[in-house]
């Protein structure tokens, strides 16, 4: 297991350090610069900003100095939001996302997981269908079409939730209902196959010929090991939602990382992409790590010692 | 049968989602970027009865959102419009502009003018104070524009240049000089500023009211770095005080009861949410979340301006702003090296048709490069004096028979290959295409049109990488000059390689020219009729409005020429 873990990390570090590397030179590539506008900088001005953020240097003395900055954990400080530090503005809009993102989590998870185990128990009748509708509906839709549609039928005409915001509680109810709608309709179709294929599994039968009661085979056999697929579907999925969905957050007003990133990358804020880039890289990394490990830890047959990449 | 209305229930799902994600995505993004440095209200933006205190609604909260957060709230670094409705909220300039749209004492209480109009003395306010109970003196002014204009400020301020107007201001800028006392400014003691100008400046007092004017507070910022990117450490001298910023969602202001004009500020708080989609807006509005809606603050989306404006008549409205909508050519590159060629293009288009098919938002058709809300002389507008009519003239027929006078000219009978280009928006390119038709059934060519990621686009105009390119621009000040000094040879916003000597002759004379004020309003007009009448270098086509929203029960809103809006005086009435 050690030697599991730490090779795993080391691949970790070079994913990262890859991961630096493109962004940083392709973001370099990119026409523009963070001082571009419809009116022209005057050049001694422009001059001095470049000298001031060590924009006159040669790409690779800059490229150097960026990764040494990381080492010390100096993220930088913004090129367009002036004087703010790139760790502080992650810190605040992730934690918007966070909060969001892992109720999206835990509904879409219940939720999928719920439909996929009844659609399977009720294989061929209605309900299988009705779920199965549903499913392609929610991963068919795109979620900008969605939210949209949430907002105006429960915000604006019903005026039963908050058009935009998420003070209150209420305001998480239709951004978590559009952030959910994708994973809930995956998660509902993974269970639904993986339990089929359980449910028609010879050892599942040989647990009723024994004359075990039907809730303890479900719960013991059943979903122990239908739910596998679902577990290496939530740790990428956990990562993607709460590194913040640009849509959903901009048609919520909702200041979270998502925003931002987009933002920064039309700004040109180069700071600020960087440090967002190797977050979401960091963020990612780990939801992977741990669901390998989680992987691992709930299903026997893997072995760890072959050394095999998952 | 049972498998088949599912896939019909499907469909029909399907096909309602994509009208209604149709409706909900067109947003213009807002290209000309407005710094505004004076204001005169083109007539419609005010409404002030006076209040009576009988009926002003018990919770005077104004709630507005904003469609970017501003990138920063120092006044020296600043550059966008939304800093300048947040900045407006909190800080006070020399002057203000009053809802007439004329220049009225702020910070200064009176100010004098030399005769060769090169000297301003402003008398500072007695009893103006900061929020923190300092006076506001006329160091506090000196200190700001040396801070705004010192080469040593990090980063450099970008909008230095709008003090260039003062003199040696530049010098001292661009590290020509290191010594401050060369530039006009100096406090002669704590209660007088005297201001040296390099040029008579007609507008010189409306851009006291602009926010690269404003005044800091030194022992803020001298003690703090970041004293601007946080709501608790920002001291401001304005009516309402910055208490609550949280990055990405929210914004809010409250009434700042040190205020020297406390008692006609009606609103106690402000507040914005941070929400960069129109159609949220748009819902937010009709939802009763935002009081205001719509530009220079937000964004009204393009296809629900038709509808709104019947649905919500009496809350909806258009305002003309100081913008230009063109198309400017590489006057370098062959084609469009042909002035005759020029023309043609710019001849044969019908621009009503485009204002009432494509961007049905009541614009004005232009013919020329200053648009209709541009202060002239004697209380009318600069385009009144001066009517863009005289030109020129749609006309397909005669533009048919240019283009073939310049193919004549070049020695060409067919025309090389042409490439619109156009920056990423769902409008700019409903346009392109629309006028690359009119090309096509007019003049007989056929135009490819192109799109471009805005800070590439902008690359690729800059250096020239470019045929025809779509471009906008937005005033400075209330001032025909914020336009025609942008074509001088070699100017840093002129990218079509245009370079004429009687052009740069009259500019440079209209610069000079400050006290006799009818020959420079004639030097303009001359300079753009050799710009768009006998060069056209750029090919105008229309004068921008705004749309905006605004809820009966909010009064006191007023809109400068520019579209720049000021709520600090505004009130609630009672619904």
């Amino acid at each position: 297991m050690a030697r599991y873990v730490t090779s795993k990390l080391l691949y970790t570090l070079l994913s990262l350090f890859i991961l630096i590397t493109a962004t940083f030179f392709l973001m370099k590539a990119i026409p523009g610069d963070p001082f571009m506008s419809e009116k022209e900088v005057p050049a001694p001005i422009r001059a001095r900003l470049e000298a001031q953020y060590g924009l006159d240097k040669p790409l690779m003395t800059q490229y150097v100095n960026y990764l040494g900055n990381i080492v010390q954990g100096d993220l930088g400080i913004s090129m367009k939001k002036l004087n703010q530090e790139v760790g502080n503005i992650i810190g605040q809009t992730f934690g918007v996302s966070l909060r969001l993102g892992l109720i999206a989590v835990v509904v879409s998870t219940i939720v999928g997981v719920a439909l996929g185990l009844l659609a399977a128990l009720y294989h061929r009748k209605f309900i299988d269908s009705l779920v199965m509708v549903v499913a392609v509906i929610g991963i068919a839709v795109p979620s900008f079409v969605l939210a949209s549609l949430l907002q105006y039928t429960f915000g604006l005409k019903l005026g039963l939730f908050p058009i935009t915001g998420t003070k209150s509680l209420l305001g998480y109810v239709l951004p978590v209902m559009a952030l959910s709608a994708g994973p809930i309709a995956y998660i509902a179709r993974l269970t639904r196959s993986s339990m089929l294929e359980v449910l028609n599994a010879d050892y599942i039968k040989t647990a009723k010929a024994k004359g075990l009661k039907w809730p303890a085979i479900l719960w013991k056999h059943v979903i122990r090991n239908g739910i596998l697929p679902v577990v290496t579907y939530v740790g990428p999925m956990t990562a993607n939602v709460v590194t913040g969905s640009v849509v959903v957050e901009r048609i919520f007003g909702i200041g979270g990382i998502g925003k931002v990133f987009v933002d920064s990358i039309t700004n040109r804020d180069y700071t600020l992409i960087m440090g967002i880039t190797l977050f979401y890289g960091i963020i990612l990394m780990a939801a992977r790590f741990i669901t390998d490990i989680v992987y691992v830890l709930v299903d026997p047959r893997i072995k760890l010692t072959s050394g095999k990449e998952g | 049968m049972k498998k088949k209305s599912w896939m019909m229930l499907l469909t029909l799902v399907l096909v309602i989602g994509t009208v209604l994600a149709a409706c909900g995505s067109a947003e213009e993004t807002t290209t000309t970027d407005s710094g505004t440095p004076t204001e005169t209200t083109t007539g419609e933006g005010a409404t002030t009865e006076p209040a009576t205190d009988a009926n002003l609604a018990a919770d005077q909260t104004l709630r507005l959102n904003l469609s970017a957060e501003p990138p920063t709230l120092d006044p020296a670094q600043a550059q966008d419009s939304q800093a300048n409705t947040a900045l407006r909220f909190m800080y006070e300039g020399l002057a203000t502009i009053d809802a007439d749209g004329n220049p009225a004492p702020g910070a200064a209480e009176s100010w004098d003018i030399s005769e060769d109009g090169l000297t301003y003395t402003f008398h500072m306010r007695q009893g103006a104070t900061w929020n923190n109970g300092d006076p506001v003196t006329a160091n506090d002014f000196v200190f700001a524009w040396q801070r705004a204009l010192s080469p040593e400020t990090v980063p450099a301020p970008v909008y230095a240049y709008q003090l260039y107007y003062i003199k040696g201001a530049e010098a001292f800028n661009t590290g020509e000089t290191t010594d401050f006392s060369t530039v006009g400014v100096k406090a002669v003691d704590e209660n007088t500023l005297e201001v040296t100008l390099a040029n008579p400046t007609p507008y010189f007092l409306g851009l006291t009211s602009f926010y690269t004017y404003y005044p800091v507070h030194q022992a803020t910022v001298e003690g703090n770095e970041a004293w601007a990117a946080d709501a608790s450490t920002m001291v401001t001298n304005g009516p309402f005080t910055l208490t609550t910023w949280v990055t990405g969602s929210e914004m809010g202001w409250t009434k700042n009861d040190k205020y020297w004009d406390a008692a006609n500020i009606k609103l106690t708080n402000v507040t914005a949410s941070i929400v960069n989609s129109g159609a949220t807006e748009t819902s937010q509005y009709q939802g009763g979340e935002i009081d205001y809606a719509g530009a220079p603050t937000g964004e009204i989306p393009t296809d629900q301006i038709q509808p709104l404006s019947e649905q919500l008549k009496d809350e909806f409205k258009l305002t003309d702003i100081a913008s230009t909508y063109y198309y400017e050519f590489n006057t370098k590159e062959a084609p469009f090296n042909n002035a005759k060629i020029r023309k043609a293009f710019a001849m044969s288009i019908d621009r009503q048709a485009l204002i009432d098919n494509v961007t049905k938002a009541g614009q004005t058709p232009a013919f020329g490069f200053v648009p209709t809300s541009i202060a002239g002389l004697n209380n009318q507008s600069f385009r009144d004096e001066h009517p863009d009519a005289d030109y020129f003239k749609e006309d397909a027929a005669a533009a048919k028979t240019l283009l073939e006078e310049g193919m004549a000219e070049e020695g060409i009978t067919t025309l090389p290959s042409i490439t619109l280009l156009y920056n990423t928006s769902e409008n700019h390119q409903k346009l392109a295409l629309a006028v690359a038709d009119m090309w096509k059934n007019n003049l007989g060519v056929e135009i490819q049109t192109k799109n471009e990621e805005w800070s590439v686009f902008l690359e690729s105009r800059k250096t020239g990488n470019f045929q025809i390119a779509r471009a906008g621009w937005s005033a400075d000040y209330n001032d025909p000059m914020t336009f025609m000094d942008m074509f001088v040879t070699g100017g840093g916003n002129n990218n079509t390689g245009f370079a004429n000597e009687e052009y740069d002759a009259l500019i440079d004379a209209a610069y000079k020219g400050g006290n006799d004020p009818e020959k420079r309003m004639q030097d303009m007009a001359a300079a753009e009729k050799i710009l768009v009448g006998d060069n056209m270098v750029i090919m105008p086509v229309y004068y921008y409005t705004q749309a905006s929203l605004t809820k009966p029960y909010l009064k006191g809103v007023t809109t400068d020429f520019s579209g720049a809006i000021n709520f600090t005086r505004a009130y609630l009435e009672q619904q």
